[in-house]
């Protein structure tokens, strides 16, 4: 509060001496209205032709709107932390726990700490679950939105920024930040376990080992993979963020049809059908890494991934084609 | 229950049967009992759900069971014998093929009454029975005795050929074939070597030679020339115990039909592949069920004799088992008996096509006992077809339906059909599974033209080479403790699981790795080692394993072992060829191979004595390799699936939707016409509509007309329209109806012309985290056009807000806020500036200081519309003014025009001028002729109305005594705006508007509407 107020009395301090970057005898507007009055007679505007411009809004414009945003920092740097919290925890605990565990995953833990490549798979294998549908839902689901609280969604509009152009732009930017969130993800774990633990190719817990030259690729796969199985969460995100103009339900609605997908998923019941559920070849990406990879499940993943993908995003631009901007 | 899982397979309750757990993997491997419909669908080489295929009972027209008792040969004691029989007939009246179907052991003829049900609605005569020991038969086990059993099934024959409904060949030859597992399995097979008659054979997990099967040796006399061919030397193996005692436990036992209902039930719920209590029935074979069943049967009551303990086996039999498992050591009327019980002495006289399945996750009949069978068939021109399946005694298979359906299309081949030897088999001469990379999947199934190594074909294999060669271990006083290697069952739950430390135990173990692979291989067979053992004793035993090393990891390729004893010379090399376990599996490149030798194994009985062992490895381990090396695996499983072309017809249907609903939309896209009579007037607004989806009728038929260099005013009360108005200019809302054009170019969302119009509506848009300049440009930036149109520092030099533009708006005043949504609404010098409440709070100096930029604005030929709540400041500001009230446009024109007029006339009194004067002064007024009307605005401000000249009405009013101190001809906008409006609302309303109620009342009026 006190911030606030300190800087309310600047400006107003600005306020009271508006020009003072100026001569005294200037009044605001001035130059506005001079530039103005020696620019050519707006008689000639009227004959100019009305061109559409050709790229509003660019993939730069958008990205530099979206960039500096406190919430893409934090999640970038959420993503950053998340791997020196690891190795912190493990620095901190007891590294003979439990010999007695088994359990495949457990097994990755335990693995964790062998090298650079365990490390980052540790990494993908907690970050996949929730971390990184969360991220995907905020990229997407809050660009429009977002300019709707902040009001300056009519002005894009009006810039004039057509609505599919927007929509485009919001949505290539948000996909894209995913998608460099989804690989900068494994890229950092394995500097951090690099650097941590070492510089050891894969030990692997749920196959046979692979070398690094075998690794990498899979795991830019799995990545990729991972990727795809987050594009329906981020276009359901985007449909709810063009339907509301509060940037947490659109991301919160995202997170809760993954989960309510999720507890779907679970009901035996509905096999066959459940395959066609988003996020029920969620974990697939593990078969990248398997001694003999079988795509079939990351192929079906894939294509129910696009399938929801286009229906949602065809339902975002259908709803903003046509809706009224109150904002 | 209408739909009962009936499961009951070739290997319906089969050797290991006595315990429920037991017989769980047993009976579910081969789940045999299909129905008609699904046997005679086309098999699929990965089904995804091959497990629990749901089986029919009986239908409603087929014969129920007859059951029979046959009398058959006397027990060697003479006491008489009569089997207990089913024959499941046809009523149609023709003859029918027939089939024998025996049952596993420790089952009975109930075991496989799912199986003969599916056989019965598939058009043969079905004849079951319980096997001399089991069920209700009397007489005891022989183990597939030529003398007893394999006669009592001649004789079943026999009887079957009488039966009006089976078909014959010729007198007493019925046309008919024999199929069973495991016990059944070996007695089909040896009354083919005995009995001319049969037609065809499908044997399932059984057993060729059954002293190998119990004393396995795995030292080879000569390289094996098939795939898993096992030559072994003279010398028998140890013995294997764990499972000698489960098939003892359930000869105790009888065989009841308990067990087999509990089997068939603990099938069913096993569909997920996972035999509950396999692992642990195994190892320790559960007494308390064998005991339990076995009290039903045997004495009640009485002293424990021996005879007891040998349940219903013959005695003779009995005592020699006894013997071994005493002392783990064959004796030779065993190893002949045993010879003799077995299918081997007779394959050279079976003339029948036999269908062999035989089962990888077998620890007690392994592959190499179906490898002997092939190998002697092949030999007697028989044609054969052999079958990897990945289930057996341990596991359940994960293509029970696919078995079964090829055990049937070798039935119709060659029994229904009646098949010549030399036609084409029904089925490929070999198949086998690779197992699943992932578990819980089922394998992938391969097929080959020939068993590898027989029908002309050689054997392929790869040598690699060991990285070492040395080893050296011990073998523990007592035989304690055990390596556990072969653990049945884990396999089946899916789990790779790495049981090396307890297979591998220290100093009584030794391990060769290989060099790693360079290329992937995929065994399919027995890999062989040669090395040579030295001990110092003269019986050594070893337990070969086979596990795959990638990195730190050592997984188990199979859970078997190859045991091996060999007769020594203390101290003396001996060299020897060790076969190991059967099976197939993929080998990565870059991966290893490991051969765990060790000296003793839990599940066989190891030999007392301590002994130390030295072993030195040949060169190189050779590995029986696929042919079909070199495609990738998994390659018979075609891409394209039910689920990826469903998925890809949604893609596909969406994309065309989304195509379909553009190009649609493209033609019926309203196209409003350009209008160049308009060009020249930057905003036309004509007709303009909107109700919103409440109904609420915002914008009635609106038209107004803003000109180059006016300064419009737009005014109205509170929901008036003004807004919603304003937002259609822009293209934020779409109109119902009518047209807004700027400069003759209609508007719609997003179109091009409105590059040419800047606005502030309804408040201030700005990123918050960037600053007051980053946002003008960001802003820019968003409209594509080139920076140096935008003139940002002009811009900038009109919001005022000196060093505060390079802050974070966030910390931004709410008039900065306002001050730079009016700076950006001028970016670029637009020719039409809409502002909506430019004003809101600014404070006077910057209203004040706002008005002569607007002004000016418009002068250089622009053109500016402001909508306000601030009449004086409108008045001040805008040339032409539009009011609107409740959607409408009640009176629109010059300011000048609207304020001024010729029948009122503004007297201003003196501030401190005396109340009761001028209430007699207005009073006069009032009732002067030629005025109509006298309002009181302020107390120093009166409003004269009427048509007396602006001269007359002065005089007047000094005449009535006021102090006229002014007098001006204006009405203030306020007067105009609140006339207008009230005399707006009355109109539609037809609300009577009282006269003498004041102007603040009137608004107020107005407002609440």
């Amino acid at each position: 509060m006190t911030d606030q107020q300190t800087s309310g009395s600047t400006d107003d301090a600005a306020d009271q001496n508006p020009g003072s970057r100026h001569s005294t005898d200037h009044r605001p507007g001035e130059a506005l209205l001079e530039v103005m009055e020696s620019a050519p007679a707006l008689t000639d505007a009227a004959t100019e032709p009305i061109v559409q411009v050709h790229d509003p809004l660019s993939w730069r414009a958008e990205l530099r709107r979206q960039w500096g945003r406190r919430r893409t920092l934090w999640a970038f740097g959420l993503l950053l932390a998340l791997p020196l919290i690891l190795v912190a925890s493990f620095a901190f605990g007891d590294r003979n726990g439990n010999p007695n565990r088994s359990s495949p995953s457990s097994r990755i833990f335990d693995l964790a700490q062998s090298g650079a490549a365990n490390f980052s798979l540790v990494l993908v294998f907690l970050a996949s679950e929730l971390l990184l549908i969360l991220l995907a839902a905020l990229f997407c689901g809050d660009a429009v939105p977002a300019e709707a609280s902040w009001s300056s969604l009519r002005y894009l509009l009006i810039a004039p920024v057509r609505r599919a152009r927007l929509l485009t732009s919001k949505l290539f930017i948000g996909v894209a930040s995913t998608l460099f969130a989804t690989f900068l993800l494994p890229a950092w774990g394995l500097l951090v376990g690099g650097v941590a633990y070492g510089w050891d190719p894969l030990t692997n817990p749920l196959g046979d080992n692979l070398t690094w030259g075998q690794f990498l690729p899979r795991l830019a796969l799995a990545m990729a993979y991972i990727f795809v199985t987050l594009l329906p969460i981020a276009a359901i995100a985007f449909w709810l963020g063009v339907r509301s103009d509060a940037p947490l339900a659109a991301v919160g609605g995202a997170v809760l049809v993954s989960i309510v997908f999720n507890i779907l998923d679970q009901l035996d019941a509905l096999e066959p059908y459940r395959n066609a559920f988003p996020g029920h070849y969620g974990r697939s990406w593990q078969d990248a890494l398997a001694v003999s990879p079988d795509y079939s499940n990351m192929l079906h993943g894939s294509l129910w991934a696009l399938v929801w993908t286009v229906a949602f995003t065809m339902l975002a631009y259908r709803r903003f084609r046509r809706v009224d901007i109150l904002s | 229950m209408a739909r009962s899982f009936v499961v009951v397979g070739l290997a319906a309750a089969a050797l290991a049967a006595p315990t429920v757990s037991a017989v769980a993997p047993a009976t579910a491997y081969a789940a045999g009992a299909v129905d008609s419909h699904a046997a005679s669908s086309p098999s699929v080489s990965r089904p995804g759900a091959a497990l629990g295929v749901p089986a029919l009972r009986p239908q409603a027209d087929q014969p129920a069971p007859v059951a029979a008792k046959l009398p058959v040969r006397a027990e060697p004691d003479g006491s008489a014998v009569q089997l207990d029989i089913s024959f499941y007939g046809q009523s149609d009246g023709t003859r029918h093929p027939l089939v024998l179907l025996a049952h596993g052991f420790g089952g009975s003829k109930d075991s496989v009454a799912g199986q003969a049900a599916a056989l019965q609605a598939r058009g043969y005569v079905v004849a079951t029975w319980s096997a001399r020991g089991h069920g209700s038969s009397g007489g005891r086990i022989h183990l597939d005795d030529p003398d007893y059993e394999v006669n009592d099934a001649k004789a079943l024959v026999d009887l079957a050929a009488k039966r009006p409904d089976v078909e014959l060949d010729g007198a007493g030859d019925p046309r008919f074939g024999v199929m069973g597992g495991s016990y059944g399995g070996a007695l089909g097979l040896m009354l083919a070597g005995a009995d001319p008659r049969v037609d065809a054979v499908v044997s399932a997990i059984t057993w060729n030679d059954l002293a190998q099967a119990f004393f396995p040796q795995s030292a080879l006399a000569a390289a094996p020339t098939t795939a898993a061919g096992r030559d072994p030397i003279a010398v028998a193996g140890p013995f294997k115990q764990v499972w000698a005692s489960t098939f003892f436990l359930s000869a105790r036992g009888g065989g009841s039909a308990g067990a087999v209902d509990g089997g068939a039930g603990a099938a069913t719920g096993a569909p997920g592949g996972q035999p509950p209590g396999a692992t642990t029935a195994e190892a320790t074979p559960a007494p308390g069920a064998a005991a339990g069943s076995g009290a039903s049967r045997g004495p009640a009551t009485g002293a424990p004799t021996a005879a007891d303990s040998c349940g219903r086996f013959d005695t003779a039999l009995c005592r020699l088992f006894l013997k071994a498992s005493d002392s783990g050591v064959a004796s030779p009327e065993l190893l002949t008996l045993l010879a003799a019980h077995s299918p081997k002495p007779s394959l050279a006289r079976v003339k029948a096509p036999t269908m062999l399945i035989q089962g990888i996750g077998d620890s007690l009949f392994g592959l190499d006992q179906a490898d002997a069978t092939a190998a002697a068939l092949d030999a007697g021109g028989t044609p054969y077809a052999v079958r990897w399946s990945d289930g057996g005694h341990d596991a359940p298979s994960t293509h029970e339906a696919e078995e079964t359906e090829a055990s049937y299309a070798w039935l119709d081949h060659y029994v229904r059909d009646k098949a010549p030897r030399d036609s084409a088999l029904p089925t490929a001469k070999f198949t086998y599974p690779i197992a699943a990379t992932r578990a819980g999947q089922p394998s992938t199934l391969h097929t080959l033209p020939a068993y590898p190594g027989l029908s002309g074909t050689s054997l392929a294999t790869q040598s690699v080479p060991l990285a070492q060669k040395q080893g050296a271990l011990v073998h523990p006083p007592g035989g304690l403790p055990a390596s556990i290697i072969a653990v049945p069952g884990l396999a089946a739950l899916g789990i790779s699981l790495s049981t090396y430390q307890v297979a591998a135990l220290p100093g009584q173990s030794t391990a060769f790795d290989t060099e790693p692979l360079t290329e992937a291989r995929t065994v399919v067979g027995s890999p062989t080692l040669t090395m040579t053992v030295t001990s110092d004793t003269a019986d050594v035993t070893l337990f070969g394993s086979v596990w795959r090393v990638t990195g730190s990891s050592v997984t188990l390729a199979n859970p078997l072992v190859a045991p091996l004893r060999l007769k020594v010379t203390p101290g003396q090399p001996t060299p020897v060829t060790l076969s190991l376990p059967g099976a197939t599996y993929d080998l990565p490149s870059g991966s290893r191979l490991r051969v765990l030798l060790t000296s003793t194994e839990s599940t066989f009985s190891n030999a007392r004595e301590p002994s130390q062992i030295a072993v030195q490895a040949g060169g190189s381990l050779i590995l029986p390799v696929s042919q079909l090396d070199g495609a990738a695996p998994g390659t018979t499983v075609s891409v394209v699936d039910t689920e990826v072309v469903l998925a890809l017809s949604a893609l596909g249907a969406l994309l065309l939707l989304a195509l379909g609903g553009f190009l649609v939309r493209r033609r019926r896209r309203r196209l409003l016409p350009s209008r160049p009579d308009l060009a020249d007037i930057p905003l036309v607004i004509e007709g303009l509509v909107k109700t919103y989806s409440d109904g609420h009728r915002a914008v009635d038929d609106v038209s107004w007309r803003a000109e180059k260099g006016q300064v419009v005013g737009l005014l109205g009360p509170n929901g008036a329209g003004k807004t919603t108005t304003m937002r259609m200019v822009m293209g934020l809302i779409s109109s119902d109806a009518g047209s807004v054009h700027v400069l003759g170019e209609p508007v719609s969302a997003g179109s091009a012309v409105l590059a040419r119009v800047g606005a502030l509506i309804e408040g201030p848009g700005f990123l918050p985290h960037l600053t007051g300049r980053a946002n003008l440009e960001a802003y820019w930036a968003a409209t594509g056009r080139a920076p140096e149109e935008a003139h940002f520092d002009e811009a900038l030099d009109v919001a005022a807000l000196g060093g505060a533009v390079d802050r974070p708006m966030k910390s931004y005043s709410h008039g900065m806020k306002q001050r730079l949504g009016i700076a950006q609404a001028m970016l670029g010098l637009p020719e039409l500036l809409i502002l909506d409440e430019p004003t809101n709070g600014l404070d006077p100096p910057q209203i004040a200081a706002m008005r002569p930029i607007l002004r000016r604005y418009a002068e250089t030929g622009r053109t500016v519309v402001v909508s306000s709540h601030m009449l004086a400041e409108v008045e001040m500001t805008c040339t032409h003014v539009v009011v609107m009230h409740a959607g409408r446009v009640v009176t629109q024109g010059l300011v000048a025009d609207l304020v001024d007029s010729d029948d009122t006339t503004i007297l201003d009194l003196p501030e401190d001028a005396d109340a009761a004067l001028v209430r007699a002064g207005v009073h006069a007024l009032e009732r002067h002729d030629g005025i109509h009307e006298v309002r009181v605005d302020t107390a120093s401000r009166l409003v004269v109305v009427g048509e007396l000249s602006r001269v007359a009405v002065v005089q007047a009013a000094v005449a009535a005594g006021l102090p006229v101190v002014g007098v001006s001809s204006r009405r203030h906008l306020e007067e105009v705006f609140l006339g207008v409006i009230s005399s707006a609302s009355a109109t539609p309303g037809g609300e009577p508007i009282d006269e003498n109620i004041s102007l603040v009342e009137r608004l107020r009026q107005v407002r609440a509407r």
